[in-house]
């Protein structure tokens, strides 16, 4: 049995050395917020942190994980200890992305936004007053409905940057019919 | 194991009716829906309302990103008049509607007619069981109906006071008779429909507790990895099992059908890794030599072949071509296209002699329930399909449900035991439905005064029909094919007016297997006409908005959006330098799944050839606007399918297989490349238009006018990845 620090707990899995810690996250510990969309590392559905740097899961062999490195999955990305906000829709994660990617309606399918938000709370960690060209080269996850503007303006939005500059909605009042 | 991060709270649908049991990493899904249930009241087929006055409301569509659970959901509540904080959604399955002569309609999900084909009986169905909940109050209090009222899920009698929640009053409006006479409010009245209301489904997104089908985890259940024969055509001719059986985890290697085998084990990591390693020997086919330059020198030949079948029509383009005093002529292509949907496909499917259940994301659960039967060799009333929602479906989990017969071919052969069949990423890249490859010669002639007198529009290339419905056909002509360029309907029509005008297709079909692809044949139709309108103004030294207007007289809605961009952007005087660089407009309108769709974009091209898109301004006029903040996001997101397409995507075919196999070879836009995007949302009333596609039909052309107004070259062919934009 291996060992792996994952949302804070130790857990064990019994993967041979070569499985791709996406599959060991999915299939060995049940944490299928992680998704599978390329097994290269090109798309970054896979998006885990591994101490707080965003990694492609999928092309991670599990045995280049040590027990002592600290592994956050979207299940963990908010602590558990907070209060979360019970909604008609779900339990809200306490992140501000999580919160900022609900206030603006981000998801359209959903299936690249759990890699989307790993990799903006990874750069928000590193560099918490994002510009676009910082988001540009740093968010380089692929998502097909195509939830780019939304995504940026939620990125700011939890940075503290009130100008959503993705984002520049008008609205002409429906006129009766 | 971990069992914080399984507590799904639910798994089929949004209702809370849905649930998922959880036990040691295991979840279970189940039909546990309210219908399935048969716990709370179903006042009728659409709405079931609980004691605690929770609404659960039923949705046959299917929810792939495009909002349609809200939208539909809205359409109820408008009429039902319940608290919207109180609702929840649900699918119904397609087994249940079968049993019930399709009470809920069709489920199929495509063509951007979610709301607009079902708007009238969703909203029927809201008013019907409104009325028959007020009915239920007035019976039991003795009262007049007509002297009732109900407002946010609660019935009041003003003349005694007295009021009743709709959760206590479902069990006895589910005993009355359905009214025959269901009248709808007049739109002005809405208070639900056409505000900027929140998702129902966008919690669970953000934090990793939706369950997709890739994601799903059934008792006993054990994972299969896929591979069918890369030619199309071709068949499985041998494989040597022994080679993997040892691996770990492998349970079993199935041919699946004739052409491909599985790898059946308890993960799919070790499914997949025993299956690359599996020797396979294929029976290639007559495809095996198929190269992609044939097929485009036999689209080449259609533009001036003879066999063509007329779409459009009208006066004699003859007689204008050959009067012309000059003539603009253009030859564009349009590629070979995968969906790409972020999740691959994938079903899980259990088969035993008497049933066989399938769970599965899909854009037609009544086309993947036939699918299912026809696999299973079952009756259709012994088998069912639980719907998930879907990661990304763009119309490749529609018509064709490949994947779904494939599923129940493995499970088959290991009867009794859950089986969930996901594809690779390159099995889903080469075994796609692909957007349709074609040309077009467009040739328009010219007076003296530079008007246009004649439009020939010549399209060779592939049918979906002749792939997909090949019994749609009549005489030859796939009616899908002139798609945006109808002279009339309601669906899909050309906004200009000629003196002559004539578009005609000769049908080339190669063997790689077309499908509906997000848009359809919008996307390239609108390519080909505003890109064209583009070069006649050039050719004719006339602005081309100025242009457009004047072919657009009778047309007053195409023109109303085209105007409503040009005039946002200022289209009359020029766009500031953005860094130095100059920034050029480039226009495009169209009609396509009854919208009324335009596009202006604003790009910068550098000296070395760079693209820079700054900026679209897009305006959309869908009739009825049901929640603007969604159209939005559709827009948005057309933006990027769109214009993904026309920067990056192409599949090209050597030795009869497609080349592209992950997103190396196909890549996909991402957040750097994106622009602003401005959109104007403006429903002028009294029709219903569809908004998850039109868009993404202007994307392109109002791009690619753009580049040419920067640079002065031409491209007429897509991707232009591999192009240089300056000559």
């Amino acid at each position: 049995m291996a060992r792996l620090n994952v949302n804070g707990q130790l857990l064990q899995h019994d993967a041979e050395a070569d499985t791709p810690l996406l599959w060991v996250l999915r299939e060995q510990l049940g944490l299928t917020g992680t998704k599978y969309g390329c097994g290269v590392a090109l798309c970054g559905s896979c998006t885990v942190h591994i101490d707080g740097v965003a990694v492609r899961s999928c092309a991670m062999p599990v045995s280049a994980v040590q027990p002592h490195q600290k592994v956050v999955t979207i299940e963990g990305l908010s602590a558990e200890s907070v209060n979360r906000k019970q909604t008609i829709g779900g339990t809200v994660g306490e992140h501000p992305l999580q919160t900022a990617w609900v206030k603006n309606d981000v998801p359209q399918c959903g299936y690249c936004q759990s890699g989307m938000i790993m990799a903006a709370a990874a750069l928000l960690k590193k560099n918490p007053k994002p510009t676009d060209a910082d988001i540009d080269a740093e968010i380089t996850n692929i998502c097909r409905c195509g939830t780019f503007n939304r995504v940026r303006a939620a990125i700011k939005e939890a940075a503290g940057i009130t100008k959503t500059t993705g984002l520049d909605i008008i609205h002409i009042t429906r006129s009766a019919a | 194991m971990s069992g914080t991060a399984l507590n799904r709270r639910q798994f089929i649908g949004t209702g809370a009716a849905a649930t998922a049991a959880v036990s040691g990493g295991f979840i279970f899904g189940f039909p546990t829906n309210a219908t399935a249930q048969g716990q709370a009241p179903e006042v009728n087929a659409w709405v079931v309302i609980q004691p605690d006055d929770k609404v659960i409301i039923r949705i046959a569509r299917s929810e792939m990103g495009q909002g349609t659970l809200t939208g539909l959901a809205q359409m109820v509540v408008e009429e039902l008049e319940c608290d919207w904080a109180q609702v929840a959604t649900e699918y119904p399955t397609p087994g249940q509607s079968l049993a019930r002569k399709r009470v809920w309609g069709d489920f199929g999900t495509g063509g951007s007619r979610g709301i607009r084909a079902s708007h009238d009986y969703v909203r029927k169905g809201g008013a019907s069981a409104r009325m028959m909940l007020v009915q239920a109050a007035a019976d039991e209090w003795k009262v007049p109906a007509s002297e009732c009222t109900a407002s946010k899920g609660v019935i009041s009698h003003a003349g005694s006071g007295r009021k009743s929640s709709y959760g206590k009053m479902a069990a006895a409006a589910a005993k009355l008779t359905p009214p025959t006479e269901v009248p709808l409010k007049d739109p002005k009245d809405w208070k639900v429909l056409g505000t900027r209301l929140a998702r129902l489904d966008t919690v669970d997104k953000t934090n990793g507790q939706k369950v997709f089908g890739a994601d799903l985890k059934l008792p006993g259940m054990l994972t299969a990895s896929i591979n069918a024969c890369p030619v199309f055509g071709g068949k499985l001719k041998s494989y040597n099992a022994a080679a993997v059986e040892k691996m770990p985890g492998v349970k079993k290697v199935v041919a699946v059908g004739d052409n491909a085998v599985a790898v059946v084990a308890d993960t799919w990591w070790h499914a997949h890794k025993a299956l690359t390693a599996l020797p396979v020997e294929w029976d290639f086919g007559v495809h095996a030599k198929a190269q992609q330059a044939e097929f485009n020198a036999v689209l080449k030949a259609g533009l001036d072949a003879s066999d063509a079948v007329v779409g459009t029509s009208n006066g004699d383009i003859k007689a204008a071509l050959a009067g012309a005093v000059r003539k603009v002529e253009a030859v564009y292509a349009y590629p070979h296209q995968n969906h790409a949907t972020m999740e691959p496909m994938n079903a899980t499917a259990k088969w035993t002699p008497e049933r066989c259940e399938v769970w599965t994301p899909t854009q037609n659960g009544e086309a993947s329930l036939s699918a299912a039967a026809l696999a299973a060799g079952l009756p259709a009333a012994q088998c069912e399909v639980y719907k998930i929602d879907l990661g990304g479906g763009f119309g490749r989990r529609g018509a064709v449900q490949d994947w779904v017969t494939q599923a129940v071919q493995i499970a088959k052969q290991l009867p009794g035991v859950p089986v969930k069949l996901l594809w690779s990423r390159e099995e889903d890249m080469t075994q796609g439905r692909y957007h349709p490859i074609t040309q077009a010669k467009m040739t328009a002639a010219l007076d003296g005064q530079g008007n246009i007198t004649g439009l020939h529009m010549r399209i060779s290339g592939q049918s979906i029909l002749a792939g997909v419905a090949p019994q749609n056909i009549r005489g030859g002509r796939d009616p899908v094919v002139f798609q945006g360029l109808n002279n009339g309907g309601g669906e899909a029509m050309i906004g200009y007016t000629f003196p002559a005008l004539l578009v005609d297709h000769a049908m080339r079909n190669p063997h790689v297997p077309p499908g509906f692809w997000r848009g359809v044949n919008l996307n390239q139709n609108a390519v080909y006409m505003e890109c064209f309108i583009d070069e006649v103004a050039h050719a004719t030294q006339q602005d081309p908005l100025a242009l457009r207007r004047k072919l657009m007289v009778q047309h007053p809605k195409h023109l109303a959006v085209l105007n409503a961009v040009a005039e946002r952007v200022g289209w009359d005087k020029p766009a500031a330098d953005i860094n130095g660089q100059k920034v050029h407009r480039g226009l495009c309108v169209t009609h396509g799944f009854g919208s009324y769709v335009a596009a202006c974009a604003e790009v910068s091209v550098s000296a070395e050839g760079k693209l820079k898109m700054h900026r679209i301004v897009a305006a959309t006029d869908c009739g009825h606007a049901v929640n603007p903040q969604q159209i939005e996001a559709q827009v948005e997101g057309s933006f990027v399918y769109g214009l993904s397409a026309m920067l990056h995507e192409e599949c090209t075919v050597k030795d009869g297989r497609i080349e592209q196999r992950n997103f190396d070879t196909y890549p996909s836009m991402r957040i750097a490349e994106m622009p602003k995007v401005e959109t104007i949302v403006m429903p002028s009333g009294g029709f219903w238009g569809g908004v998850g596609e039109p868009t993404i039909a202007v994307a392109a052309p109002a791009v690619m006018n753009a580049i040419f107004a920067a640079t002065g070259k031409r491209i007429r062919e897509l991707p232009i990845k591999q192009q240089s934009l300056r000559a």
